[in-house]
């Protein structure tokens, strides 16, 4: 965390007097030149989503839309096509939502006990463990996806099997359950290094004192861990929201069709290849899914740069 | 950093005696509770590694089958990566690999540490610019390639906005054009990711003791020569780490490649996760797909891990 906290909390201490009134000027011009083409893709994204299609295939993408509407929005939710059903991105959306909840939250509380265990009731090679859980937060997901593939497959043919009989799947075979379960276990390695570097900061003393005290592992953890994790699960839980919202190899890998998480969705709205295309509501399909993250990171930027740095490693 | 509040304990008693069920469960309890998760990664990560690995020596096609065909996946993924006449999928995606991944890392580094640079000359306003660079790391590659797409086609981005500007010989079909769409790939992934390498490095100057720099002013250092001398060699360690994670987050670029050009017409902007994946799922090749997956995973392991083992020995000393 300290890093992150170097970052957005201290003055920049350097001596200005000694930089001219030109080295200002060029130092400013530059901050600005690169702040107006880091906005850019995003104005004109805004802009061409506001404009009827006539008006960005014949006009200029820089120029302010004659009459902004909403019409392209209300078209990308509720009527585009995505593959052969015209029924807008509404569905996939909540698909989103519906998968990125449960999976956000139990990665992020398993990554709290985990993290609690590794530092606080550590064992004989803790230390493998957690290097084990963390280099899978970096291998390549086509390593593992043949498998996985294979796997819920079978889950499947066990739906099904569920169905005939029971008449219900019992969860067997739905790509939400399976979207929860494949960011679940990806997710952890990442978890559990936010908190365990988290609780390794935090004094042992403490929880010796109430193990003494006849505190149990779970109360302890109730009492004392959770009460002083506030910022670390924010931190985890916008990480892990950012990562899996926006996940697009496992979401056009393991579920299809009308069950797509949104990504998946907008890439298909965006790259199809019947009729014209329809840029305008293209991008406001794009602006929708990047919404949700665009919003928290608008809320919670400060917790935002903190998960990428820990993301980093770098304590 | 936060305040350490403790909530009263309910029931204060004594320790339980050892040696009873309860006692040894209750010193099981923390192996217990971390097992589900270190098992779920040693079968969905290690297990489904070596699964993978078995697949790469197999003939697979469509369906996942055990008929050992020794390293001629791994042979045949060797001889394509010279096949260049014509250009073999593989060969495509190594060469694009290292024009991709040269440009996003070496880019990303120097855009980073100017931005960085820059913002810690004590600037007005610091507050707002910052998140301007950052924000891109919010939005998905879908996304992000999607407005890369549409900002550099011809028809109606950029080059209709400079012919409307009056320079009507101006020529950018890049994102059209197959020989130059991965720098179209790289380029929203540059803007995409420098704003994390800015974050890295700003923390890295923020870091840096005071007294030296006093000292080193004192001694007469000018500010250009401040930097050249002493504060970039003292960041040295989070130059690594931004190399580091740069390179791994290179070989597992999907999602850009697919948005920026269309979903990769022709192959012509193939990387290795694309290759796999077409080979694998498409191409009905699933033994290739597997070698190439393998060999991407020994790649990011080769970086990864001695990485990763400097991390946690320095954090444990």
């Amino acid at each position: 965390m300290s890093a992150a906290d170097a970052l957005l909390a201290a003055e920049p201490r350097r001596d200005p007097s000694r930089s001219s009134m030109t080295t200002r000027i060029v130092i400013y011009g530059l901050l600005g030149f690169f702040a107006i083409v880091y906005l850019l893709p995003l104005v004109v994204m805004v802009m061409t989503s506001l404009k009827p299609l006539d008006e960005v295939t014949g006009g200029n993408m820089f120029a302010l839309p004659k009459e902004p509407n909403f019409d392209a929005w209300a078209k990308a939710w509720g009527t585009t096509c995505v593959g052969l059903t015209c029924e807008g991105i509404k569905g996939y959306f909540w698909n989103s939502i519906k998968m990125v909840i449960p999976a956000v939250l139990i990665s992020t509380l398993l990554g709290a006990l985990n993290g609690y265990v590794l530092t606080k009731w550590r064992f004989a090679g803790h230390r493998l463990v957690f290097g084990l859980m963390l280099f899978a937060c970096f291998i390549p997901f086509q390593s593992v996806i043949i498998p996985m593939a294979v796997i819920l497959g079978m889950l499947g043919e066990w739906g099904n099997f569920f169905t005939d009989n029971l008449g219900v799947s019992l969860g067997f075979g739905n790509p939400t359950v399976n979207l929860v379960l494949v960011h679940t276990v990806y997710g952890l390695g990442f978890t559990t290094l936010f908190f365990r570097n988290f609780y390794e900061a935090f004094p042992t003393e403490l929880v010796k004192s109430a193990m003494i005290d006849g505190a149990g592992f779970f109360q302890i953890f109730r009492r004392i861990m959770l009460p002083n994790s506030g910022p670390i699960f924010i931190v985890t839980v916008i990480y892990q929201f950012t990562n899996i919202w926006n996940d697009f190899l496992f979401g056009a890998t393991f579920a299809a069709g009308d069950q797509s998480p949104m990504t998946v969705a907008v890439n298909n709205v965006v790259n199809t290849s019947t009729g014209i295309i329809e840029y305008n509501v293209n991008m406001a399909a794009a602006i929708i899914a990047a919404a949700p993250t665009l919003f928290v990171y608008v809320v919670a930027g400060r917790y935002f740069v903190r998960g990428l740095m820990a993301g980093a490693v770098k304590g | 950093m936060t305040e350490i509040t403790v909530a009263p304990l309910a029931d204060v008693t004594m320790p339980r005696p050892r040696g009873s069920v309860r006692g040894r469960l209750q010193d099981a309890l923390p192996k217990l509770v971390l097992a589900p998760s270190f098992a779920a990664i040693l079968l969905f990560v290690y297990g489904f590694i070596l699964w993978t690995f078995y697949l790469s020596f197999t003939n697979s096609k469509a369906f996942a089958n055990d008929h050992l065909v020794g390293l001629s996946n791994y042979q045949k993924l060797w001889t394509w990566t010279f096949e260049t006449d014509p250009p073999s999928g593989w060969y495509t995606a190594i060469i694009n690999m290292g024009l991709f991944g040269g440009l996003y890392v070496v880019c990303c580094l120097a855009l980073g540490l100017t931005l960085a640079i820059l913002l810690d000359q004590k600037i007005r306003g610091e507050g707002f610019l910052r998140p301007i660079y950052l924000y891109p790391l919010a939005l998905s590659f879908i996304v992000t390639g999607t407005a890369w797409k549409l900002f550099l086609d011809p028809g109606i981005g950029l080059e209709k906005a400079v012919h409307d500007l009056g320079w009507t010989s101006f020529s950018f079909d890049w994102v059209v054009n197959p020989r130059m769409m991965i720098y179209c790939v790289a380029i929203a992934g540059i803007w995409a990711s420098s704003g994390f390498v800015m974050a890295l490095f700003l923390a890295g100057l923020r870091g840096i003791d005071g007294e030296i720099l006093k000292a080193a002013q004192i001694d007469g250092a000018s500010g250009f020569m401040m930097y050249r001398r002493i504060i970039i060699p003292i960041m040295r360690p989070v130059f690594f780490s931004a190399l580091i994670i740069l390179t791994h987050l290179a070989i597992k670029s999907y999602d850009l490649v697919l948005s920026v050009t269309g979903k990769n017409p022709g192959g012509a902007a193939e990387l290795p996760s694309t290759f796999m994946y077409s080979y694998t799922f498409t191409r009905n090749q699933m033994a290739v797909g597997s070698a190439s997956a393998i060999i991407m995973l020994m790649a990011i392991a080769a970086i990864m891990v001695p990485y990763l083992y400097s991390e946690l020995r320095e954090k444990s000393q």
